[in-house]
């Protein structure tokens, strides 16, 4: 075995609100080594990670860095001893350049002024020097979160970190960047930086990782070489039981055009085409797939979808109703469910209790309110009866959603989504950041939405997922739609990779099956 | 009421103590005789009814700006407005009360009334800027009051103004739309009523309705309110006028409870002060009263020691600064609470493991 660089000794970490986020944890990692924390949603990785980044305190517990006894009470201090962390959720300044992202806080100066010119060099040199290739002027509002991961990276190596700790980054991933990622990582460790991996892709965990951790629980419950356990290995100790990984569909019976978009053209703010001529229908007991790699107008699709983004051509119509002039509201009220792609962003109010997040898109409806007051018994009943079949881990229902950990949230959103019997569902990344026990509930629940009738229109970067859970997919290039399979268990995965990057197409005729009346 | 709220009442005491030890030892730092001036402070607004009465009839307009700006807030909404508003919503009840003629208990409701009416008016002007072309409301507000500032004054001095009156005043109002005294003796008027009523209306509106709930939302994170169908900018909108609505009611109740005639010729402050109310209360409707009696007791004890002593009443100013600023940091005290958590946790967590021992045994 290599030499171990770091311990964390008997840590126990309490929430205010009373949470024991971790038990008692042992947890070692050794110089230039990968190493895989894996754990069901609300096991304590993440806090685990946030204590050795100094965001959090232990309660009870040691750090060694070679074995020397250091206390970490500040992130400035854990990066003064060379550890960086990538978050589960992105912390960059959206309005401001990539360059100026990166050296944030430890800007370079000329004569006391922000020296913008040294940053950007920094930024080139960094990005060279890693293979992490990024332009240093853009604004990162607009990147594509495959790229603000690399800006996160970069910052935390310009601040000079040896022990690096990314929480869940594929789970944003498109797997050719994750591909990247992989040799990204890889080029790291063998420059003698040590990695610490949070993902609940088990196949990646396999892939890359030299020694993998497992929680469960707030406590670790095995260490192991990656090549010495299986990924079911990995999954009974995360669960407690096996996984069932392979998905049941029953033949499906399907019913009428339920979403039908026509000819659609979007042009951006910045004057980028980014949609040219969408046209294709989704019908009730159908899931469409959509693959592609991110930032190819899947996002826009969805938000102009949804009512989130206006001022396109074109028609788009849900159960025979145009909705280019209905509000949000409106189209909400035409049986439309949408899980969004950031659940931050749109999908939570995180300062909200679970239970205001629960019934957002319902609370004004009749079944919710009295006369003038609201039926907060009714509100509080729906709600729990959502936590226990979502199995959102929480201590009540009033619990606040930013004390959630990341897959919890997700869970609030999904439930949230599935539970107004919609007719029409986006779901936009349903899975991201949920462990594998859990995805397998919500792929469940997706096929179960699907038998009773509802179209579904699945975004997904993840190719397992939309060639497992969708019957039938079209693939996004370029803003346009290049190819469409009615059957998703014709198409495999290399196929669709070639499409995706846009180096095949399909001719108009086959495209053009995708609409019906 | 659950823990955590427990544990912000007790935060928020113990920052207003801590600001009354700093209060004192500047008290006997600049006084020749502290004593009496501290006890002039502390226990000078309890020594006569009239000045307990003092404080409670200040903490009225205290608790309607708090309220005004507390649904503001609530919604994410920085309007600075209610000054202004309840200055117009004075105006307002001061027109009323001089042109019309009507029996007793109509008088003073078609009075407040029609105040909070105008006060909805005017801070619907930079709510509306905002939704049509995404002005700052936080900017438009303070200009707006001195729009209303000047106008108010205008009226009253060109329309309004008794010349038989040695002072820029009014004519007296119509007694028929005068709030009566509550208790004998005291300037105490049924205006206190109004205001509780207020706070009970707030709280459930708030925390009760569709339309506070819709108010929450936009405050915590109005891309999510937008996504989930919520019309932001209604909501951007019926905050600012309901805020309007209630500043411009404590102003027209101020009015008809505390005076017989308009003798402003400045705004009040009822509104600034407002802002420190809400932020005491934590945006809490239920809250306010106990933080806008709070700011009146210093505010009338502080008189009472600057007539009798040495002390500058200024005092108080200082004392309000540290409160607030103990208030509004967020991580006072937070170690404190998270001990008294944790050690309880750490129990538990110990019992477990002995348990789980004895399963492998
Ligand atoms: N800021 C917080 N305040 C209170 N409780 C929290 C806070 N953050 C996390 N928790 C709780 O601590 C537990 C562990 O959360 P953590 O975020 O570490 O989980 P995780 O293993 O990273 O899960 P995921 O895979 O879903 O990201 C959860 O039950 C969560 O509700
Ligand atoms: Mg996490």
């Amino acid at each position: 075995m290599k030499n171990e660089i770091l311990r964390m000794e008997n840590i126990t970490k309490i929430y205010s609100n009373g949470i024991t986020a971790n038990k008692g944890v042992y947890f070692s990692i050794c110089e230039s080594e990968i190493h895989a924390l894996v754990g069901e949603n609300g096991a304590g990785k993440s806090t685990l990670m946030k204590i050795l980044f100094g965001l959090e305190q232990p309660d009870d517990g040691e750090i060694y860095l070679n074995n020397s006894r250091i206390s970490i009470t500040s992130p400035s201090l854990a990066i003064k001893n060379g550890i960086g962390m990538v978050h589960q959720h992105f912390m960059l300044v959206p309005s401001l350049t990539v360059a100026e992202n990166v050296v944030l806080g430890l800007e370079p100066r000329n004569k006391g002024f922000f020296d913008y010119k040294k940053a950007v060099a920094i930024t080139e040199e960094l990005a060279q020097k890693y293979n992490l290739f990024v332009d240093p002027n853009s604004i990162v509002e607009d990147l594509p979160v495959g790229m603000k991961q690399k800006i996160e990276i970069l910052k935390a190596l310009y601040r000079g970190a040896k022990i690096l700790i990314l929480d869940e980054p594929t789970a944003v991933l498109t797997p050719q960047e994750t591909v990247e990622l992989f040799n990204q990582l890889m080029h790291l460790k063998n420059s003698g930086h040590t990695i610490i991996f949070i993902s609940h892709k088990l196949n990646e965990v396999k892939q890359i990782s030299d020694r993998v951790t497992i929680m469960r629980n707030g406590r670790n419950v095995g260490v192991f070489n990656t090549s010495d356990v299986s990924e079911n290995d990995i999954s009974r100790l995360m669960v407690g039981r096996d996984v069932v990984f392979k998905l049941d569909k029953n033949i499906k019976k399907l019913g009428k055009t339920i979403l039908n978009v026509k000819n659609l053209n979007y042009t951006s703010e910045t004057g980028k085409k980014v949609l040219k001529n969408i046209s294709f229908s989704v019908r009730g007991g159908e899931i469409l797939g959509i693959a592609g790699v991110e930032g190819n107008g899947q996002r826009e699709l969805v938000e102009i979808i949804t009512g989130l983004r206006n001022y396109y051509e074109g028609e788009i119509v849900i159960d025979n109703i145009r909705i280019n002039n209905l509000s949000i509201k409106e189209i909400r009220e035409l049986g439309t469910s949408h899980i969004p792609e950031d659940r931050m962003v749109y999908g939570v109010a995180a300062q909200g209790t679970i239970e205001e997040n629960i019934i957002s898109d319902r609370f004004y409806k009749k079944e919710l309110n009295h006369r003038i007051l609201m039926n907060i018994k009714k509100v509080s009943d729906i709600s729990k009866d959502l936590i226990k079949e979502y199995k959102i881990k929480c201590s009540s229902s009033k619990q606040k959603v930013s004390m959630l950990s990341g897959g919890n949230i997700q869970k609030v959103v999904v439930a949230r989504e599935f539970s107004s019997n919609p007719k029409l569902l986006i779901a936009d990344q349903p899975t991201r950041g949920i462990d594998i026990g859990a995805t397998e509930f919500i792929h469940k629940k997706i096929i179960q939405l699907r038998d009773s009738g509802t179209a579904i229109l699945l975004v997904s970067a993840d190719l397992n997922e939309i060639l497992e859970v969708s019957d039938s997919l079209i693939v996004m290039y370029g803003g346009e739609i290049v190819a469409y399979f009615d059957d998703t268990a014709n198409v495999t995965e290399e196929e669709l990779g070639m499409y995706m990057l846009g180096l095949k197409r399909q001719s108009h005729d086959e495209i053009g099956r995708v609409i019906y009346e | 009421m659950n823990k955590d709220n427990i544990f912000e009442i007790f935060r928020t005491l113990m920052a207003i103590v801590i600001s009354l030890i700093l209060a004192f030892i500047i008290i006997f730092f600049i006084s020749k005789q502290p004593y009496v001036a501290l006890s002039k402070f502390l226990l000078g607004p309890l020594s006569k009814t009239r000045y307990f009465s003092n404080v409670l009839e200040m903490a009225i307009p205290l608790t309607f700006t708090g309220l005004a700006i507390c649904i503001m807030f609530k919604a994410n909404q920085f309007n600075l407005g209610a000054e202004g508003a309840f200055f117009m919503g004075a105006v307002t009840a001061t027109i009323i009360g001089i042109k019309f003629s009507l029996p007793g208990l109509i008088h003073p409701i078609l009075a407040i009334v029609c105040g909070g009416i105008i006060g909805g008016i005017f801070l619907f002007i930079p709510a509306f800027l905002k939704v049509k072309w995404n002005a700052n409301e936080l900017v438009s507000s303070l200009m707006l009051n001195y729009v209303m500032f000047y106008l108010g004054i205008y009226i009253v001095n060109y329309y309004l103004r008794d010349s038989n009156a040695g002072a820029m005043v009014s004519y007296k109002l119509k007694t028929t739309a005068l709030l009566p005294n509550l208790i004998p003796k005291t300037r105490l008027h049924y205006g206190i009523l109004i205001a509780i009523l207020m706070i009970i209306i707030t709280y459930f509106f708030l925390f009760r309705t569709k339309w506070g709930y819709a108010i929450r939302m936009v405050g915590f994170n109005s891309k999510f309110a937008i996504y989930s169908g919520i019309n932001n900018k209604s909501v951007i909108l019926y905050s600012q006028i309901i805020g309007g609505i209630i500043a411009g009611i404590g102003g027209a109740t101020e009015l008809l409870g505390m005076y017989s005639r308009f003798q402003w010729q400045n705004l009040p402050g009822y509104g600034w002060d407002g802002v420190i109310v809400a932020i005491l209360s934590r945006n809490n409707p239920v809250l306010v009263p106990i933080a806008a009696f709070f700011l009146s007791y210093l505010r009338i004890g502080a008189d009472l020691m600057a007539r009798i002593t040495d002390v500058p009443s200024e005092v108080v100013s200082v004392i309000q600064a540290l409160v607030i600023m103990l208030v509004a940091a967020e991580s006072f005290l937070a170690k404190w609470k998270h001990r008294v958590i944790a050690k309880k946790a750490i129990e538990e967590i110990k019992a477990e493991e002995v348990n789980m021992n004895e399963q492998y045994i």
